[in-house]
């Protein structure tokens, strides 16, 4: 027998717009403090639909959508536009350039990829050196980013502080989509699509943020801007739902599965999630049949841990897209995750009632 | 030239082609090799040999140049969960392997049916792994390959045994350089084909075999059925050799963009050493000398020592980051080395091989 949801959700789906989108928000190079090009795109994105928009002094574009109901709350919505990458740090002669990483790069995720440099996207290499040259001792320990350098060719000049990522270019691989920056493009997408499909019973405030990566400094600044009753941080979280290498032993630190719906947080390494928020999110996602997890509770942090600490305090809650291997070459999500996200999102501030914070 | 040598590069490279299954390789070299060659062979081990018949009176000496062709890669091992466990072909250092992109030659459906499907290696968080497990560099045994598939999907399409070659795309750097994974050795074959299409335009007295190599990353199976195949007189290898840069400045390191190597070892007759070195001087083709006091770790080796030997030397075109997906070669020197083996082919009288004597 088939179940009634008691909530229509809205129809929505990743057609070629929404995957042409995504595909220029993640292919851009954006890393924490030179978001530019990302910037760029919002700006673009949001001009004809919103109320107000603003960049502030740190680089966040501010975005305000009102509703036409009456008693509406102010929500804060954010989505962080940097991304992990790198930093070239000295001068070269020779288009061999030292550079050291911004956010958390794994360095044993450097060696063998290539990049791109600067906003004119100068493409390079990051090498080793040649296994025929290395001893078997020297093949167990990781090269330090210290060792290693990102080539552009003999000649190539770029210049210090400019910025780099992984050169890696969005793919759509059967249910799944993989690419460098899906940390946190997915959350700027959503943001986009919560503009385009605004509920009329709230008051939008859409936060695309700078830094996320580097403290939760654009969230901190915009938070105070917007002054919101409700935040809400859209990111991504790891899916290390990997097969476990002791014997029948379960995988009981998966922290989300793939494929498993939206990931609402109980509680990270920098935010305790408002359960007000939790249920109402929960509830919601049942109401209309729209699956989900619980992030397990544990460290990591989101833009929610910078806007419930604003002035007085704001009740926030974190919902992230599960992703296999962030902050790598490339991570891996599955559409139906993203669509998940984006009609859980949609679905709970439709039925967002004022007395949600009485209770 | 007849053929355009950046893109034949590309093409080059585009093809899977790892050791023992080079027939994509022999594709190319078929389509660009027929209009400059008398004759084509493929051989029992799986070489591809062109051969050009010269002016002189039969029975004519024979030239071979041999450049392999294969590319070193992954095998699957093993489907877990819809994830993938793998091996190596040929020597790859499990340091540039996280987080690398890869295409999965899948053959599930029959290997007429092989069909491309893009992965990527993954390194599982420290907590999925073995007590045991080393805490820095993970060898092959740790890691997987996630195609995004569903593990159902995976089943159907991918089978123990199949072929995984990188997927990097070639990517052409400042400087004149290109990289790429498998430049090593489709430079060589590259530098064979500019070498073939000059002689199609001159009147050669020898017999000239253009021989692209199975196997050298494995087991040398080309270099050592080959030349009893072909008999020839004297033999000319081209391989990849090392080049200055990050992780590389030992005495067998060559500035990259700077000239070709012709090298002088055990594997190098000294007087074939001294009459190329003194073409290339006469030519103004840049180049070194490359001591090369080992074993040598070329078809050079199996092809001196075939029958009952053949004079053979090797040139080398520098490269920076063997065996890894951002190997960087100069465009320049590959020309450069087609044209002084053509040069020097064109220039052999018919009774040359009394002139190759030991002093």
């Amino acid at each position: 027998m088939a179940t009634q949801n008691k909530v229509k959700s809205i129809k929505f789906s990743l057609g070629k717009n929404e995957i042409d989108l995504l595909t220029r928000l993640c292919n851009a190079v954006s890393v924490s403090g030179d978001e530019q090009k990302v910037r760029q795109i919002v700006l673009e994105e949001v001009q004809d639909l919103a109320d107000e928009v603003k960049t502030d002094a740190l680089g966040n574009v501010l975005v305000t959508k009102r509703g036409t109901a009456p008693n509406r709350l102010r929500v804060m919505l954010s989505g962080h536009m940097d991304e992990v990458g790198m930093m070239i740090v000295k001068e070269s002669e020779d288009g061999t350039y030292e550079f050291r990483v911004i956010g958390g790069i794994d360095p044993r995720q450097l060696v063998g990829k290539p990049v791109l440099v600067g906003r004119n996207l100068v493409p390079g290499v990051i090498g080793a050196k040649a296994i025929h040259m290395t001893t078997p001792e020297e093949r167990k320990v990781a090269i330090p980013v210290e060792q290693l350098r990102i080539d552009l060719g003999p000649g190539a000049k770029v210049a210090i502080g400019d910025r780099a990522t992984f050169a890696t270019k969005l793919a759509v691989l059967g249910p799944s989509i993989r690419s460098k920056a899906l940390d946190d493009r997915l959350g700027v997408f959503n943001l986009i699509q919560l503009l385009k499909h605004a509920p009329a019973n709230v008051d939008l405030f859409l936060a695309f943020t700078v830094q996320e990566e580097l403290g939760l400094r654009g969230a901190k600044v915009a938070a105070f801007s917007f002054d919101p009753q409700i935040g809400i941080a859209l990111d991504s979280t790891p899916a290390n739902d990997l097969p476990f290498f002791e014997g029948d032993e379960e995988n009981t630190h998966y922290n989300t599965h793939l494929g498993a719906g939206p990931a609402i947080y109980l509680m990270d390494g920098a935010t305790i999630g408002d359960r007000r928020l939790v249920n109402w999110l929960t509830e919601s996602a049942d109401a209309a049949g729209i699956p989900w997890q619980y992030r397990q509770p544990g460290t990591g942090g989101t833009d929610a841990g910078a806007i419930h600490k604003t002035r007085a305090g704001v009740p926030s809650v974190s919902v992230s897209v599960p992703q296999r291997y962030l902050h790598s070459a490339a991570g891996l999500v599955r559409k139906q995750d993203v669509v998940n996200t984006f009609k859980l999102i949609h679905t709970a501030l439709s039925r967002l009632d004022p007395s949600i914070l009485n209770s | 030239m007849t053929i355009e040598l950046v893109p034949h590069i590309k093409e080059l490279l585009s093809a899977a082609g790892l050791s023992g299954n080079e027939a994509p390789v022999r594709e190319i070299l078929e389509k660009a090799w027929k209009p400059i060659s008398d004759e084509l062979i493929t051989t029992n081990g799986g070489s591809f040999i062109a051969v050009q018949h010269g002016t002189g009176a039969a029975p004519r000496p024979k030239v071979l140049i041999a450049a392999h062709m294969d590319a070193i890669g992954l095998m699957v091992t093993t489907i877990e969960e819809g994830f993938l466990h793998f091996t190596q072909v040929g020597g790859v250092d499990p340091r540039i392997l996280p987080g690398q992109m890869v295409n999965v030659h899948g053959t599930a459906q029959g290997s007429d049916k092989a069909q491309d499907i893009p992965g990527m290696v993954v390194m599982p968080p420290a907590h999925l792994l073995p007590a045991d497990a080393p805490t820095g560099v993970l060898g092959l045994n740790h890691l997987f390959i996630d195609t995004g598939l569903e593990p159902k999907e995976v089943e159907r399409l991918v089978r123990v045994g199949d072929f995984v070659n990188f997927a990097q795309e070639p990517m052409e750097l400042a400087g004149e350089t290109i990289c790429g994974h498998t430049l090593d050795n489709r430079s060589s074959v590259a530098a064979l084909t500019v070498c073939l299409d000059i002689l199609s335009r001159r009147k050669h007295l020898w017999d000239v075999y253009g021989d692209a190599t199975a196997q050298e990353e494995v087991f040398g199976t080309g270099s050592i059925t080959d030349p009893v195949a072909v008999r020839p007189d004297l033999a000319i290898v081209i391989d990849v050799t090392f080049s200055k840069g990050p992780g590389g400045n030992g005495y067998r390191s060559c500035e990259i963009g700077k000239g070709i190597t012709i090298t002088t070892g055990p594997q190098d007759h000294p007087y074939l050493v001294k009459k190329l070195s003194k073409l290339a001087e006469d030519l103004d083709i840049p180049f070194s000398l490359e001591a090369a006091p080992g074993p040598g770790g070329t078809d050079a080796y199996s092809i001196q020592t075939a029958e009952s030997g053949i004079p053979t030397v090797e040139i080398g075109l520098p490269l920076r980051y063997m065996h890894t997906p951002v190997e960087l070669v100069s465009i320049k020197d590959i020309r450069r080395a087609g044209r002084l083996m053509a040069e020097f082919i064109d220039s052999l009288p018919e009774n040359f091989m009394n002139e190759v004597i030991w002093e």
